[in-house]
């Protein structure tokens, strides 16, 4: 009993860190296409930004926040520079994201240097708390509250308000939404923005269970991609969905049936390309 | 289109640079036939990784390197050293290449490193079939110094399963565990610090009840944490660098309640800061701490510090140690470096008495008989450090056993010794 | 024919010299990243035939590319088969056979679903070199095998040098030819046109299966090939970051242009080595010049030449042939100069 609650709990966290990762992915690709490899190289600067004011003795959430601000600004200044007029060539952001992600990382390694960094979480939540015979701690598990407050918010975002309502028609059908005169191309930025600040934020609050450190971006990647894959590419549900799948999956998985650990994974992502390819929400 | 030959120009120009910085290099070989060296310069390759997910470790075997240079004012036997710094990537293709580029377009006379065991083992071949000779201060494959001798390669490290053997008793008759599970991470290292351990501790009479094998870049150990049975005295474990810290973390934090032991580079003082207060208690087997309280290591921990601003690691006091086997093989040799084989001769017949930890003095297969000494983490003035606790001096690569018995039963790996 | 004349004499010169290099005082360290050149070379010019010739991205190429080198260790050091025609068959036919499995399930998808796919395929053969250590050694990976002799020949850094030199011109003169055969201008008209290919009545899916199988093909035979190199094969031989930079090398050099990824692995498998030693931010700089031929010169490093010296020799030439002629009309006739 106190292993099922344990695994649940803990896959249900880990989701919860896959979906920081993996939304702002599949926000940027939903509208733009653009799939932004560099994703995790920004979840990594957000990480190493939050952890440097952390150590000025700013409050973390504060830290998350301004970290989050910061990558949405490097965010601006790549889209601007390098991604905007390539956007509806999805080879082309492909490869240049991938260069990108490549200098970002090894900016990041000059910058913050090659010491493994761990990430404190704030004194409130850096106890364990227990619940029955489970140990579990107070942070991871309000990494699930949170994951589950931001799909909420990015939800209620998409649904009621006017920009989500361009971005949902933008993902439909953006050469109608141009022309009845609205302007997709700021949207396109606010929504790199948005994915952009997601991943540093993200960077931040799963830095205490992914810690920082040269490689880590190169690591998340396949995990991100893999939820995608589950969800399908471009919806938001689909993103919720697939890190709540991935995540359950590749815990139990790892409790279960430890000598398959290297494929739990992509166990879900097997199931979903041989039955499903595009995903459990995603279309075409 | 403007723009298309102004990068096309950019990278000539760049090839231009690179093939002018490279093909300047002068090969630096003696004339055979000199007698009295007038001090030719001595070539030392230092092969460690700069970038990469290993770029820390490495940063620290270069520092090694260096302050024993600053110490001996920059001379081997008279000679000045001139050091060629070569990135290995981490990785052992890499590796292999700038392996090539140190002997082939370097030429240097030795050879400082790899850090990874997968890189030490790639090398093995290339490096004997040149007769380069090496050291390697860091890679404890165990069969490097065991069934495959390499020629030219010294080892003036430590096995893997040289620290563990003697922790296996430790743990059952001192520390009074009976029943211990192990989580380590999945390759030879691994493999090997928790073969070395669960060999003794079940000879002594411990039960293993319970063998994890988490995958090298796992960041989340929760799924493996709620594995563990219950009953357990203790769990030992085998990580480093990023993997320690968010181990030991998480460790704590799933409040299994039961002590953590480890292998010693799992709290090693390069991660042991970061991991912070989870460590406290963590007892650990080491040829080396920081901490370790002799005179040698005294003056290598303050003038480490003095000069790069930080406390070493071992990495650091390896190449460092390393360095110190080179200079005093070349030492005895009077600065001659040509006869390849007599240098590594000279090296596998150094005996340290003031290495920083204690006595070093190598074994007829190339590896250290040196001290084993046991550790706690401890929170000493509000800084964590691995304080020593006990110690067993002279420990083989054999432990106890007698060589040939030994090397009758294969490697440790993830199936051998079985766990009863 | 007369179209190709200039490049093939070009290519042909190109060749003499390397070949001729060694014996001309290449030092044997160059001669080794030379040889390493050859080797991805290969891999980066059939990758290129996806990319560049059937517009399908995939990062699944490295996995071909290791299972070669994984198959030429096995049978180095379990069956100790000494013939490189044996193992680099295997090699290449074990590349093949994996790559069947995967493009029935990558394929189901296209554009960036396949990208994705092929990303995660990759995955799990690189968590599977890891786990089944039986067979692949895990992280150390299989060491322990010689380089057999080439015939007659000891299997020399020069030696191989010129083998792995004749294994890339082979490779890729047979590429070329698929390349403009019928089926590789069905290739060409699947990346430009593909609705239309549909409408002519092309199995579009068959196609870009063949192209798979073929771009794996040749993958694992330069993963064999680079085994021997190293004498060793090791997880880092089929993982992400190397299928990556195969796509680099595609991009840098040329895509679509068979040659421009030769060129791209020259640079940078030169840019890692040497320019390392003079800079730690090595990758940065690789970075930017590789976004700034993305964004700029996208037709690659090749394709610059190609449209610009190319011409420029071509229009060159046929002035001198044109002068040639003028001088020969008045030659033959002077009574009528004008």
């Amino acid at each position: 009993m106190t292993f099922y609650l344990q695994n649940t709990l803990g896959g249900l966290a880990y989701g919860g860190l896959l979906f920081m990762i993996a939304s702002g992915l599949t926000l940027i690709f939903g509208l733009m296409r653009v799939v932004n490899i560099a994703q995790t190289s920004f979840y990594l600067v957000g990480a190493y930004v939050g952890l440097t004011l952390i150590a000025r003795g700013t409050n973390f959430w504060l830290s998350a926040a301004v970290a989050g601000v910061a990558v949405a600004v490097l965010g601006f200044a790549v889209y601007r520079l390098f991604l905007h007029r390539y956007h509806k060539q999805e080879l082309t952001t492909v490869l240049l994201t991938i260069g990108l992600s490549l200098v970002l990382q090894d900016l990041a390694l000059a910058t913050w240097g090659g010491n493994p960094r761990s990430v404190p979480p704030p004194a409130m939540l850096a106890h364990s708390v227990t619940l029955g015979a489970v140990v579990f701690p107070s942070y991871w598990l309000a990494l699930i509250v949170i994951s589950f407050l931001t799909a909420a918010g990015l939800w209620l975002f998409q649904r009621y308000t006017m920009l989500g309502a361009v971005i949902r028609a933008g993902v439909d059908d953006g050469e109608m939404l141009r022309g009845l005169g609205v302007d997709v191309d700021r949207s396109f930025y606010f929504v790199f923005l948005l994915g952009a600040f997601l991943a540093g934020v993200g960077g931040l609050l799963g830095g205490p269970i992914t810690g920082a450190y040269p490689g880590l971006d190169g690591e998340l990647l396949p995990l991100a991609f893999a939820v995608v894959i589950v969800g399908g590419m471009g919806s938001l549900t689909g993103a919720f969905a697939g890190s709540l799948v991935v995540g359950l999956v590749n815990t139990f998985g790892k409790a279960l049936l430890p000598q398959l650990s290297y494929f739990t994974i992509f166990a879900p992502v097997a199931v979903i390309m041989a039955l499903r390819p595009q995903g459990l929400f995603g279309r075409r | 289109m403007r723009k298309g030959k102004w990068i096309a120009l950019l990278l000539a120009a760049m090839l231009l640079l690179t093939a002018c910085s490279t093909a300047g290099k002068p090969a630096g070989t003696q004339t055979p036939g000199q007698t009295v060296a007038p001090p030719t310069p001595f070539k030392l390759g230092l092969l460690i990784p700069l970038t990469g997910v290993f770029a820390a470790p490495g940063k620290y075997m270069q520092e090694g390197v260096q302050l024993l240079l600053q110490e001996s004012d920059n001379k081997f036997a008279g000679r000045p050293v001139e050091v060629v710094t070569a990135d290995s990537q981490g990785n052992p293709q890499a590796a292999l290449t700038q392996a090539r580029k140190l002997v082939e377009q370097d030429k240097v006379d030795a050879i400082i490193g790899p850090l990874s065991a997968a890189e030490g083992n790639a090398l093995v071949q290339y490096l004997d079939g040149q007769q380069m000779p090496t050291v390697y201060p860091i890679v404890s494959s165990d069969d490097l110094t065991q069934r495959t001798i390499p020629k030219y390669i010294v080892r003036t490290g430590w096995t893997s399963s040289q620290t563990t053997m003697p922790f296996g008793e430790y743990a059952y008759k001192t520390l009074g565990y009976k029943k211990v599970a192990t989580i380590s991470y999945d390759f030879s290292f691994g493999w090997e610090s928790v073969g070395g351990f669960v060999q003794t501790f079940q000879e002594a009479g411990g039960k293993v009840v319970k063998e994890l094998w988490p995958p090298l870049n796992e960041t989340n150990y929760q799924p493996y944490l709620s594995q563990i049975p219950k009953d357990v005295d203790a769990v030992f474990v085998s990580f480093s660098g990023s993997a320690a810290i968010q181990f030991v973390q998480q460790y704590k934090q799933f409040g299994l309640g039961k002590p953590l032991i480890a292998q010693g580079n799992t709290v090693d003082e390069s991660t042991l800061q970061a991991t912070g207060p989870s460590a406290v208690g963590v007892v650990t087997p080491l040829h080396y701490s920081a901490a370790l309280d002799n005179p040698a290591n005294k003056k290598f921990v303050a003038d480490y510090e003095k000069a790069f601003g930080h406390g070493p690691a071992y990495y650091a006091e390896g190449s460092y140690v390393g360095a110190m086997v080179l200079k005093k093989a070349l030492e005895s040799l009077n600065g001659k470096s040509d006869d390849h084989a007599a240098l590594v001769k000279a090296m596998k017949a150094v005996n340290l008495t003031d290495a920083p930890r204690g006595p070093v003095k190598m074994d007829e297969y190339g590896n250290p008989i040196q001290n084993v000494y046991i550790r706690k983490v401890e929170d000493v003035g509000g800084k964590l450090q691995n304080t020593v606790i006990y110690t067993y001096p002279n420990v083989s690569q054999f432990w106890s056993y007698d060589p040939k018995t030994f090397l009758a039963h294969p490697v440790f790996s993830r199936s051998y010794p079985t766990v009863k | 024919m007369r179209r190709y004349g200039l490049r093939l004499s070009l290519v042909l010169a190109g060749v003499a010299i390397l070949a001729a290099l060694p014996t001309l005082g290449l030092p044997p360290y160059y001669v080794s990243l030379f040889t390493q050149v050859f080797i991805l070379g290969i891999a980066a010019a059939a990758l290129d035939l996806l990319v560049g010739q059937t517009g399908v991205v995939s990062f699944a190429h490295a996995s071909f590319f290791g299972v070669g080198a994984y198959t030429v260790a096995i049978l180095c050091t379990r069956y100790n088969v000494s013939s490189y025609v044996i193992t680099l068959l295997a090699a290449a036919a074990m590349a093949t056979a994996v790559a069947a499995l995967f493009g029935l399930v990558a394929l189901r998808a296209e554009g960036v679903g396949f990208l994705i796919i092929t990303l995660a395929l990759n995955q799990i053969v690189w968590g599977l070199a890891y786990q089944w250590v039986a067979v692949t050694g895990g992280e150390n990976g299989i060491t322990g095998f010689f380089r057999p002799p080439i015939g007659p020949f000891a299997a020399s850094n020069v030696n191989y040098y010129l083998y792995a030199l004749a294994a890339m011109l082979v490779s890729v003169a047979v590429m070329w030819v698929i390349s403009h055969s019928p089926f590789g201008l069905v290739l060409l008209g699947i990346r430009e046109r593909p609705r239309r290919m549909r409408a002519l009545g092309y199995n579009i899916w068959s196609y870009q299966y063949a192209a798979f199988l073929l771009a794996a093909l040749f993958a694992g035979l330069a993963g064999g090939l680079f085994a021997y190199y190293n004498a060793f094969a090791s997880p880092a031989d089929l993982a992400l970051p190397l299928s990556t930079q195969m796509l680099i090398m595609v991009i840098l050099g040329g895509a679509g242009t068979l040659f421009g990824p030769l060129l791209g692995a020259a640079i940078l498998i030169f840019l890692s080595n040497t320019f390392s030693s003079l800079t730690e931010r090595w990758p940065t700089i690789l970075g930017i010049v590789y976004v700034a031929i993305v964004m700029y010169a996208p037709e690659g490093l090749l394709g610059i030449a190609q449209k610009r010296l190319l011409p420029s020799l071509n229009t060159w030439l046929r002035l001198r042939q044109r002068r040639e002629v003028s001088a020969a009309k008045q030659s033959e006739s002077p009574g009528d100069a004008a």
